[in-house]
């Protein structure tokens, strides 16, 4: 089995500020791990399908995030562009126990 | 849980619409039912006069089709008429005897053309123009007949004699008052109107009352009260429309002239909602199509059981293409009864203006030919601006001229379809068309939404209103009477302010709260506003709200398209020193920065800096002294000087000093949208303060205090508010229309376009001639700079915050 498929642990949920994001840096770029009001987490691939803005610097609001350079609206949970515009960004395993976070990398789907 | 039943009796517009907006907000609620007395899907009424004039074809004009009802599970009867409303038993019957029960019913009947009641009404030959059938028997008629006439000289009436003059028949035109639609023009634009149309080829019987339509087996004539008569072998009543009430009225549902309802479109029957042109809503009937839909909108919020919108009737403006010449009208636009009248009148171009005004607030206004200024016009009769400062100039437009979409009356029209529209997304005229045709957009907001074009700096709006116009038939109007915040609320900005004062909410979740937001957390647009709207409102006591902020105001620099940011210390009045200059240059080459570049506000631009850098650039340039220019802010950003007395052979007064001490007094500010200031040294103006939110140019005898200016899309001029003597009245006015400005204006209104919402006039009596007033906002601005004066890099570069600039984790 390859390493990566594992859960990595990448932080605690309070590292992320609530309607914010912070990244995980890999060698493929980077990963926006987002943390909602209501203090559900997300994994997108920190890359508008835009013209590839930062999402992790996006307004948060829900459960989608404006893209910070042109207000592209992204829906977190499926990676999709909210239309009329159209576009994907890929979304990741992540998940939540005891306060720790744990992002799985080699599956986006 | 079982679905209800929603019965719609009409397969019109209106009653399309409506279902369209439920089916957005709750898709699953209803099994929903459609009667039409029509044997087609539902097609856009409007564009029948184009159908007829052979400009369009029925296809073109269909909305809904087929799949579109079947693919959202809706039952359609087409032809099928509803004859009878069971209200007891709750269902409703048709002409063939079917019956279907019902949760919830809509009405929307729409309307019937008014016949007049004189004899020979009913021969064949005696039509309206109402529906997809009376265009055929009108094309039937061209091809074997010769002579038309069209009673009734409104938008209709002259449409229809338009088509028929198209394929061909004789036209007369017979009007009963001397004004051709009177409803919406004046005798001069009317006879303008008159005049073109004759040249065309239309033949006008004015002032002619119908005594009879003449005839056995088919119409031949019409003679009129004087006894005249003129042959005709077809004859469309085009004399108005009437709400078609008698469906409801059968069942018993309170009707006057139209279904009354009330400001959630429901009937006396609280089962039984109406919408469109059969509804009376505050004595008010409807024929437009804007109102209609605003209508939908309200309703499918009820239907949906969100019982939070409300419908308030519209005020509505016309804009209108009578057979190629446009025209527009709005509010009280006959005059007289004391009203002034602003006059415009250049009849080889055929153009003529009117705008009617009392106590310099414009009441109504009526344009011919020429109406690419008919939106601003309508804007600032809706603000109730008071137009003194530009009066004399207002008749010539906005002053706008290129992109904007003004100076060419057919601009729109005339341009090919490969024209770049909106420069900022590249956008040509094409896909605009294309959107509208195929999305079925009707307002400048879907445009938007779909095509981007005029989404980002708006100086083409014009232009694409004009491509909307054009594409989608005469009757185009523009509607709204209060413009919601954002999605989240219907309240507006000022409505969203006055709560926060008087209701003394303190954060983000109360107004929303209190508001009732339809959003749990709102939207990248109303946060940020409702930050800054509670930060002016609670100086020195509301928290700020990061996350409610755009990255650039979160992260303190602004961001690249490439996702690094920029970095420009502030230069206080543009005068720096040989130390400072040196610590740039050392923090650039330590951090490799990849572009040095000198701003057009006298600063330095530090291009290229990833976001984990930032902390560790900052507090070396603090080190320095060096702190946040704040260039990326909705916030006072630079304020650019001449050199001044001390040196220019021309100054008359130490501009460098004045600008240095505005900018220590101003900094650190939140405003509305980002303000800029300059001080010039003499009237030469080397500092181009005549562009800029608050520009000072300073003569022999003083200070000439300007405002509102800006440079970029639409370079606007400031307009002079005063002159003052001393330095000390210079900062006092200063900071006195700083916090006028951010109090009042709306979040991200540039100076530029609040001064023209409200007026100069308005701005000078806050600020100069009541100094009760202007002390008041003076003192308000220093305490709420009490606690804005912190520079935001010397607090991130901290240790302790410097995480928030770090990935969470590094991989691989």
């Amino acid at each position: 089995m390859n390493v990566m498929s594992d859960w990595i642990e990448i932080g605690r949920i309070e590292d992320i500020p609530r309607q914010g994001a912070r990244v995980v840096a890999t060698p493929a770029g980077n990963v926006a791990i987002f943390r909602t009001l209501n203090d559900e987490i997300f994994a997108v691939r920190d890359l508008c399908p835009h013209k590839g803005g930062p999402l992790s610097q996006g307004i948060v609001c829900g459960k989608r995030v404006a893209c910070p350079l042109h207000n592209w609206v992204i829906d977190l949970a499926s990676g999709e562009a909210a239309p009329p515009d159209e576009g994907r960004t890929a979304c990741f395993p992540v998940k939540l126990e005891n306060e720790r976070l744990w992002l799985q990398l080699d599956r986006p789907e | 849980m079982k679905k209800q039943k929603l019965i719609v009796i009409g397969n019109g517009m209106a009653g399309i619409r409506t279902v369209e907006e439920l089916l957005k907000i709750a898709p699953d609620a209803y099994d929903v039912t459609v009667f039409g007395a029509e044997p087609h899907c539902n097609y856009n009424r409007i564009l029948l006069s184009p159908v007829l004039a052979g400009e369009k074809t029925l296809n073109d004009i269909i909305l809904n089709d087929d799949d579109w009802y079947a693919s959202n599970g809706i039952t359609l009867h087409k032809g099928r008429k509803v004859v009878a409303i069971d209200r007891r038993r709750r269902l409703v019957r048709t002409e063939d005897g079917l019956e279907a029960g019902y949760d919830r019913l809509l009405l929307a009947t729409g309307s019937m053309p008014f016949m007049l009641p004189v004899p020979g009404r009913d021969l064949p030959g005696v039509i309206g123009f109402r529906d997809i059938r009376d265009v055929e028997l009108m094309l039937e008629a061209s091809q074997k007949y010769r002579h038309a006439i069209v009673i009734g000289g409104g938008l209709l009436g002259l449409e229809a004699a338009n088509g028929l003059k198209k394929r061909g028949m004789a036209v007369t035109v017979v009007h009963l008052l001397d004004t051709l639609m009177e409803r919406q023009l004046d005798k001069p634009a009317a006879d303008l109107l008159k005049r073109a149309l004759e040249d065309s080829g239309l033949d006008f019987r004015m002032e002619a009352q119908t005594e009879a339509i003449l005839g056995h087996d088919r119409v031949t004539g019409v003679r009129f009260k004087d006894g005249s008569e003129t042959p005709a072998d077809l004859v469309v009543m085009a004399v108005g429309i009437r709400p078609n009430v008698d469906l409801a009225k059968s069942a018993g549902i309170h009707c006057e002239r139209g279904i009354l309802v009330n400001d959630t479109l429901q009937t006396f029957d609280p089962r039984i909602y109406a919408v469109g042109e059969c509804v009376q809503h505050r004595k008010q009937l409807f024929g437009l199509v804007a109102p209609l839909f605003e209508q939908a909108k309200v309703c499918a919020n009820h239907l949906a059981e969100y019982g939070i919108a409300r419908y308030e009737g519209s005020v509505t403006s016309t804009k209108l293409k009578v057979t190629g010449i446009d025209l527009f009208s709005a509010g009280e636009f006959q005059g007289g009864n004391g009203y002034e009248e602003l006059l415009f009148q250049d009849p080889a171009r055929g153009i003529y203006k009117k705008l009617v005004v009392e106590s310099n607030r414009i009441k109504g206004a009526v344009l011919y030919g020429d109406t690419g200024d008919g939106a601003w016009y309508f804007q600032l009769m809706r603000d109730g601006t008071d137009i003194s400062a530009f009066r004399e100039n207002i008749l010539f437009g906005q002053a706008h001229l290129g992109d904007a979409g003004h100076g060419a009356d057919n601009r729109a029209a005339l341009m090919p379809d490969t024209a770049e529209v909106c420069g900022c997304n590249g956008v040509c005229k094409k896909t605009i068309v294309d959107a509208i045709v195929q999305k079925k957009l009707f307002t400048l907001e879907d445009v938007r939404a779909h095509t981007k074009a005029s989404a980002s700096c708006g100086s083409c709006t014009g232009l694409v209103e004009q491509i909307l116009q054009s594409t989608l038939g005469s009757d185009y109007s523009v509607s709204p009477a209060k413009k919601p915040l954002c999605k989240c609320t219907d309240h507006t900005h000022e409505e969203v302010r006055e709560a926060i004062r008087t209701e003394n909410l303190k954060t983000i979740p109360e107004v929303m709260r209190f508001l009732d937001w339809k959003t749990v957390d709102g939207c990248h647009s109303c946060r940020p506003a409702l930050n800054y709207y509670l930060l002016c409102q609670w100086p020195n006591e509301y928290r700020d709200d990061p996350q409610s902020r755009f990255i650039n105001e979160r992260a303190h620099a602004n961001i690249q398209k490439d996702g690094t940011y920029s970095v420009v210390p502030r230069i206080w009045g543009g005068v720096t020193n040989p130390r400072e200059l040196r610590a740039i240059a050392d923090v650039a080459e330590k951090f490799e920065i990849p572009t040095v570049k000198i701003t057009g506000g006298q600063r330095i631009d530090l291009l290229g800096v990833p976001k984990q850098q930032l902390p560790a650039v900052w507090a070396e340039l603090g080190k320095h002294g060096l702190v946040s220019g704040h260039a990326y802010g909705k916030s006072l950003r630079t304020v650019k000087t001449c050199v001044g007395k001390e040196w220019c052979r021309f100054g008359t007064q130490d501009s460098t000093k004045m600008g240095i001490d505005l900018e220590k007094m101003t900094w650190g500010s939140w405003t509305p949208a980002k303000v800029k200031m300059a001080v010039s040294g003499c009237p030469r103006n080397c500092a181009e303060a005549t562009i800029k939110d608050f520009g000072v140019v300073a003569v022999d005898s003083g200070w000439e205090l300007h405002v509102g200016g800006n440079g970029g899309v639409k370079v606007r001029a400031t307009d002079f508010l005063c002159k003052v003597d001393t330095e000390e009245e210079v900062k006092e006015y200063c900071g006195a229309y700083m916090q006028l400005y951010r109090e009042e204006a709306r979040y991200l209104e540039r100076t530029a376009h609040w001064i023209e919402r409200v007026g100069l006039a308005y701005v000078q009596e806050r600020i100069v001639s009541n100094p009760e007033s202007r002390r008041a906002l003076y003192e308000r601005f220093l305490e709420s700079q009490k606690s804005a004066q912190i520079d935001p890099w010397a607090v991130l570069a901290k240790e302790s915050e410097r995480q928030h600039f770090e990935p969470l984790r590094k991989v691989g």
